[in-house]
């Protein structure tokens, strides 16, 4: 037997997986913290727009220092630039887009997720409260939804449960998980794990998995 | 037809104790500072503030929640504004967060002259607790009211005397949507033109909405992330 290491995903390299995912003609919503960076990472030939829900379609990389607007940010409040062939519209405009169904993906973090596709990422009760932003609105309408996140919290506890404890985002609606240790897709079953990180197993995997896993017979390890 | 006002001072000077404003903005892109600013020197109090953020700690309406102006915000987002959340937390201070969209199209609806809306953000959740549901076509929807503001006030970019109004890039946001919705709404542009000077084909918003117009003088036009990129 050959000993690997185990070598989860670093934050960048589910970005880099994530990225995978994007489809020629694509339109993408990025959230922010993990999810932005998926715009690093688009494959060469994938012709995608970013659509920002602050009003913009066609969003470009960052600025050069002479190119900087205040008038243009993303929904991160990041200063950003445009690509060619993009549009300005209102915040009724822009959720008219995402609730009719027109963004093809939609790409968020979140602190919990269950095995039926349930998502949690915009309050901890007494402790915290970042507010839903436009999550609520994306998940609710959103045709394909992946969530990209750490498998445990910092005190090692699972993220994947059978039941979110925190106040809900949206119910049954997110569609894929990658995390820093596997790519799951949510089914009627639970959680099917169709990948592994580089040397991660998958005992290791479902042991920091609370929800229902299903185990395929072969669980190749992602390739970045 | 001239709706053009000194300043600050004169577009908010029957805005009193216990209003309900909105105000336009996305963070803090787009957000009428010099009204803020009359705001907070007026010492207006108790003030209902729909706006999508609650500006920073020291910018923005940021600054109204310092002075402990503000009784109630409804907003989508508190963000990374320390002051918001710990009045928040703290219970000092209402705060109804709703969803983005559904910020949006409340501001939407009032100012197309509709009552509700129904929408599919939030429901299955908190947000959705005392709401009618309905289902349409084998999907779930919230009622979800217009609202009533008794100000709007907005930034544009451009804007003419006859109340006319240009945004420009990401900084129209909610601008648009809230000048429709307020009762009276003021606008503070960066640059004041005189009416037929605008392409009419290029105008966002309609002059009928906007019932006072100021050139604003010092746009600090703050940002929030500063992301430079080197090549």
């Amino acid at each position: 037997m050959i000993y690997t290491s185990s070598m989860p995903l670093t934050k960048e390299q589910i970005a880099q997986r994530i990225a995978r995912e994007l489809k020629h003609g694509f339109y993408v919503n990025l959230g922010i913290g993990i999810p932005t960076l998926v715009a690093n990472y688009i494959p060469p030939g994938v012709d995608v727009v970013l659509q920002s829900e602050n009003g913009l379609l066609g969003m470009g990389p960052f600025p050069t220092a002479d190119k900087v607007d205040p008038d243009l940010i993303n929904a991160g409040k990041q200063i950003i630039t445009t690509i060619k062939g993009s549009v300005f519209f209102d915040s009724a405009v822009s959720f008219g887009m995402i609730r009719a169904g027109k963004v093809d993906l939609t790409v968020l973090g979140a602190m919990e997720v269950n095995d039926q596709g349930d998502i949690a990422n915009w309050k901890i009760p007494g402790k915290m409260v970042k507010g839903m932003g436009g999550a609520m609105d994306l998940v609710a309408s959103a045709r394909n939804i992946i969530v990209a996140m750490m498998h445990t919290n910092p005190r090692g506890a699972s993220k994947l449960l059978s039941r979110c404890e925190l106040p809900l985002t949206g119910v049954r609606c997110v569609k894929k998980v990658v995390t820093d240790l596997a790519v799951l897709d949510i089914t009627p079953d639970g959680f099917l794990l169709r990948e592994r990180a580089p040397g991660v197993t998958v005992e290791e995997i479902q042991s920091k998995t609370a929800g229902k896993l299903v185990i395929p017979s072969e669980v190749p390890e992602i390739v970045l | 037809m001239n709706k053009v006002v000194t300043g600050p001072d004169e577009a908010i000077y029957d805005i009193n104790d216990g209003a309900t404003l909105m105000l336009g903005g996305f963070g803090l892109c787009g957000i009428p500072e010099n009204c803020i600013a009359a705001l907070v020197k007026k010492g207006v109090k108790d003030l209902t503030c729909i706006s999508n953020n609650a500006g920073v700690d020291d910018f923005g309406i940021g600054l109204l929640l310092q002075q402990k102006q503000v009784r109630k915000m409804i907003s989508s987002y508190v963000g990374e504004n320390a002051e918001f959340e710990r009045q928040l937390l703290s219970g000092e201070l209402l705060v109804d967060l709703i969803p983005q969209g559904t910020l949006a199209t409340r501001c939407l609806a009032a100012g197309y002259g509709m009552p509700a809306i129904y929408t599919p953000a939030g429901v299955g959740t908190e947000v959705a607790e005392g709401k009618e549901v309905r289902n349409f076509r084998g999907k779930d929807y919230l009622l979800e009211y217009a609202f009533d503001a008794d100000f709007a006030i907005v930034k544009a970019w451009k804007g003419d005397t006859m109340g006319n109004l240009v945004f420009h890039a990401t900084a129209r946001n909610f601008n648009p949507l809230m000048a429709m919705a307020g009762k009276i709404t003021i606008a503070e542009v960066e640059e004041l033109v005189p009416a037929g000077s605008l392409d009419p084909d290029s105008i966002h918003t309609a002059g009928i909405y906007v019932h006072r117009i100021f050139e604003g003088k010092s746009f600090q036009k703050r940002i929030e992330q500063l992301t430079i990129s080197q090549s």
